[in-house]
């Protein structure tokens, strides 16, 4: 019905030619590469099969493969998973392809084409898809063996199979791709260099400043850049397999060179069949990607449009869109030409240039932030007026290309000044909110994706960001627009008066917060009553750790009592850190980090006995690896009677409270940090909270302990202690904030009590303090007025919850090592004292650590 | 003799020697598996290595429903395996081996060939 409709449509509109053909007409798709596969789904998308039979004459061995991401093929050597096509794609009526058949010739006046082979197939419309071929550059030698092109999965073949007998490798061209190819060759082991006729690299999109910013990153990973340097001959070289000649007696020895300056439209069929062409190649298109034989289209790199050649996917996805719309007499849409922006991950090193990068409209003033210490340098090109961007360009952090491509897209007025668009986060950046983007915002360039047709997908029922990419192929090929297709998600759901979702999983429509309070108020007690009370289903290994961990901070009982047994995650249950093999490490508590010489004698011993692989911990006490599980009890034995406790390392509780050692020895100290450190972590020792929770104790204000990166952090003055809290290291820093000064003793501690229950009661699963307060509403303010003025009204109540789990504190290896029925479950099997007996192990730097896979494998046959 | 209905079960432990709504690891002669009991009382055996980690594992995950699908999760990288097929739900390329179990008595058999 829906086609009849489109169909009508587009015999009234005259202006739209080529209807949809009543019988079954042939398609011929010559290539099938990224834009090929996309003009088959785009065909197949509209319903063009059920009209058309395609053909698809594919020159390489394999079909259509991510060649974007081939660089992925030299650590994952699986080209499989690079494939673009779907499974059962190619299965559908309508479809037929042809591997490894290359086109001899394309007769137009009879309307075949003939392969090399010589099959003749005949066609009512031709779809050149040919891409483009890599040009190397005419210099005598460039012919000689391990000289290499970087386009096909072939290529990489050869290239791999070359590198074995080399030691050197060189890149002929520092632009896109020399450097992916650059990438390749350094993770393959080699030398590697990148000879650049230019003077610097990435011409096109980066200005000097950047270029030479982005040589210099590259550089520290290994690589030599020469630049403003051409090849003038290749002969045999003394050390190496090749001499490159530079002239004025510059010249470098390799092994391997790979050509990759630049491509070429691969358009000689269409040259031989007298299809019109540009001055310097390509095959001529129209708006609707026609050439000039009406039935004869041409998309993706092959294609000239006004003059162009496009050499990025995204570009050649909306003409195969185009190609595919014509073919289904869809008036839209028509190809309107294409963004070039860029942005991409070069060697780990955060490369994007956005429009007119070089400033070249006139009028245009550039705005430079550029910090070679960290690295960082970026350029924003705006219009005369000061109100428009026009381009911009990023090395070393390219966070702000979401925004900046946005802004230059839409048009949109500045929020400030340009330089305040690239400055460093020192205050209120101007932020370009999801909610200020028209519709019609381009969110997903690869995909021409826009911030309408996600509402749309929203509206049809998408909430999260895999619907999203599911349905509408937003972030699906390069991901750089995840962050702004989250940002649109959010404020679309808020908007639609869907609250986003913070329900722990499908068995509790509530959130933590929610959660915590039903178990107090309603006294319960186990998992099965909550379950039974409020929730629906058997639990999940997401709710059932947040039960243990809630009913823990209420009543605090014995973690590994029978009905909490099944709740606990393996670490909690079996008290310890699971490894990657399947064995536990052993973390003793080692309060402030202080320890008896006979103390360390003890750890070492025992992890001599047990051939416990050793390592000291951030959190200044130390870790022994590799325990098996029946291992465990007798261990923490030994432990429990030399005087240690658990050190939780494998909960969700206080980790360490780490100290400098202040004014115990440290000249310079002004308070005792290692006392209170120990008081702190004595204190709290136990606690089970939504997220791990770590300490520090500084005994004067040079902050040896790094206080301020802690969930609380305290710092000696002369006049008590500054109190600083929800910092962060790790993955997402953050640096604490100051909620109080000059703290008495009582003080401090009656204060921390307060945060850190609050913090208990009202933060998400899984969520540090420093995001907690980050989503508190009313920010440090309120938690100020929470905390220290006590406006709710629940000091007294915070204190008091504190102080019993205080009292009910039990160190669970000594309760459990006392017990001999909580000792039985520590074993591996059932029915067998034995031990696991599938564990192998290398020794690698005087210790044992669990092997790989590859090592596993050669261990076993050894053994076998 | 047909095969295929004359399975050979090997005794485990009884049935109280595994908690409600845990799993132990279990020694078979073809290898090990993990022996679940569900909070409902049902018994089921998989294999004990997880194919992500190989790792000996699987009893000493978590149990619990997604959907209408029993599941355990690997306590290592957190997939779920369905209790009843041994398929993962995220990946359905692999699938854990199921073996028979069943009660006689106080005593867990498990089916070893």
């Amino acid at each position: 019905m829906g086609f009849a409709f489109t169909l009508f449509n587009s015999w009234q509109a005259e202006t739209v030619k080529g209807d949809i053909p009543m019988t079954k007409q042939k398609v011929l798709l010559v290539g099938h590469g990224m834009v090929g596969q996309r003009f088959l789904e785009a065909l197949a998308d509209r319903g063009g099969l059920d009209h058309y039979d395609v053909t698809i004459l594919c020159a390489e061995s394999r079909p259509a493969y991510d060649r974007v991401g081939l660089t992925r093929y030299f650590t994952e050597r699986d080209a499989d998973a690079l494939s673009l096509v779907p499974e059962g794609f190619m299965a559908q009526p309508g479809l037929t392809l042809k591997l490894s058949t290359r086109v001899r010739e394309i007769d137009r006046d009879a309307r075949v084409v003939i392969t090399e082979a010589g099959e003749r197939l005949d066609y009512d419309k031709l779809v050149l898809a040919t891409g483009s071929y890599p040009f190397v550059p005419p210099i005598d030698g460039n012919d000689r063996p391990n000289c290499f092109v970087y386009r096909t999965l072939d290529d990489l073949d050869e290239i791999i199979a070359a590198s074995d007998q080399a030691r050197v490798g060189t890149v002929v061209g520092g632009g896109l791709l020399g450097l992916e190819a650059a990438k390749a060759l350094h993770d393959l082991g080699l030398e590697t260099h990148v000879v650049e006729f230019a003077p610097r690299l990435m011409a096109v999109q980066v200005d000097d400043l950047g270029g030479g910013l982005l040589k210099d990153k590259i550089e520290t990973l290994g690589v030599t850049v020469h630049t403003s340097t051409g090849t003038r001959a290749i002969v045999d070289g003394e050390q190496h397999r090749h001499r490159m000649d530079f002239g004025e007696e510059r010249h470098l020895e390799t092994d391997i060179i790979v050509f990759s300056a630049g491509i070429r439209p691969e358009d000689s069929l269409a040259r031989a069949c007298g299809l019109e062409l540009g001055e310097r190649g390509g095959v001529v298109i129209d708006d609707y990607c026609l050439t000039s034989d009406p039935d004869i289209f041409a998309i993706g790199e092959v294609a000239l449009w006004q003059g162009r050649i496009f050499g990025l996917v995204a570009p050649g996805y909306q003409m195969a869109e185009t190609a595919a719309a014509r073919l289904c007499a869809d008036s839209e849409p028509s190809f309107q030409g294409a963004d070039m922006s860029t942005k991409l991950k070069l060697m780990g090193v955060d490369v994007a240039s956005v429009g007119d990068a070089h400033g070249q409209t006139p009028g245009a003033r550039s705005a430079v932030f550029f910090d070679q210490s960290t690295g960082v340098y970026k350029k924003v090109v705006v219009s005369e007026c000061g109100k428009k961007l026009l381009g911009a360009v990023l090395v070393g952090d390219a966070n702000d290309y979401g925004s900046l491509l946005q802004l230059c897209l839409n048009q949109i007025d500045l929020p400030g000044e340009a330089a305040a668009l690239i400055a460093p986060a020192a205050g209120d950046a101007p932020m370009l909110g999801a909610d200020a983007l028209p519709d019609s915002a381009q969110i997903c360039s690869c995909n021409n994706v826009s911030k309408g047709a996600l509402c749309a997908a929203i509206d049809e029922g998408a909430t999260t960001v895999g619907d999203l990419k599911a349905c509408t192929k937003a972030s699906a090929t390069c991901g750089g627009c995840t962050a702004l297709v989250k940002q649109v998600l959010d404020s679309e759901l808020t908007k639609r008066g869907v609250a986003v979702n913070n329900h722990v999983c499908e068995h509790f429509p509530y959130s933590r917060q929610e959660i915590y309070h039903l178990v107090r108020v309603g006294e319960i007690k186990t998992f099965d009553e909550l379950l039974d009370k409020h929730g629906s289903g058997d639990g999940c290994d997401i709710c059932k750790p947040l039960a243990a961990s809630v009913l823990a901070s209420c009543w605090n009982d014995y973690v590994l009592s029978k009905p909490h047994a099944g709740l606990q995650d393996t670490n909690d249950y079996f008290l310890g850190n699971m490894q990657r093999d399947g064995t536990y490490s052993i973390v003793p508590r080692v309060p402030g980090g202080e320890i008896t010489p006979d103390k360390l004698i003890v750890l070492g011993e025992v992890a001599k006995q047990y051939d416990l692989y050793t390592k000291i911990t951030g959190g200044q006490r130390v870790d022994l690896f590799g325990a098996r599980v029946e291992q465990l009890p007798e261990i923490w034995k030994i432990l429990v009677d030399a005087g240690f406790e658990t050190g939780h390392a494998y909960g969700k509780s206080l980790r360490t409270v780490k100290s400098c050692v202040g004014s115990t020895w440290c000249r310079y100290g002004v308070k005792d940090s290692v006392g209170t450190a120990i008081q702190v972590e004595e204190r709290y020792k136990g606690l089970r909270s939504p997220h791990k929770i770590k300490m520090a104790v500084s005994g004067c204000t040079r902050e040896c302990a790094e206080a301020q990166s802690k969930d609380v952090g305290v710092i000696a003055t002369d006049k008590g202690w500054n109190l600083y809290v929800c910092g962060n290291g790790g993955m997402r820093p953050r640096h604490a904030d100051l909620i109080a000064s000059d703290l008495s003793d009582e003080q401090l501690i009656r204060t921390i009590d307060r945060f850190l229950m609050f913090y208990i009661r009202t933060a998400d699963r899984l969520q540090r303090t420093s995001v907690w307060l980050e989503n508190l509403d009313g920010g440090l303010d309120y938690l100020k007025q929470v905390i220290l003025d006590d406006s709710l009204g629940i000091g007294d109540e915070l204190e008091s919850q504190m102080q019993r789990v205080i009292e009910t504190y039990q160190c669970e290896w000594k309760t459990t090592v006392e017990d001999p029925e909580a000792v039985k479950r520590f074993k591996h099997f059932v029915n067998d004292d034995i031990a696991d007996d599938n564990l192998h192990y290398v020794r690698e730097r005087g210790q044992r650590r669990p092997a790989y896979e590859h090592e596993r494998i050669e261990l076993v046959q050894q053994e076998g | 003799m047909n095969s295929s209905v004359t399975l050979e079960w090997k005794t485990i432990c009884k049935v109280d020697e595994i908690l409600p709504g845990t799993g132990v690891g279990v020694r078979l002669p073809q290898g090990q598996a993990a022996l679940f009991r569900t909070r409902e009382g049902q018994f089921h055996a998989l294999d004990n290595m997880d194919p992500f980690s190989r790792a000996n594992v699987i009893s000493r995950g978590l149990l619990g429903s997604l959907g209408d699908t029993r599941v355990v999760a690997s306590p290592l990288y957190k997939q779920h395996f369905c209790l009843e097929t041994g398929k993962c739900l995220e990946d359905e390329t692999v699938s854990l081996a199921v073996y028979p179990v069943r009660l006689r008595g106080e005593l867990v058999e498990v089916a070893v060939g």
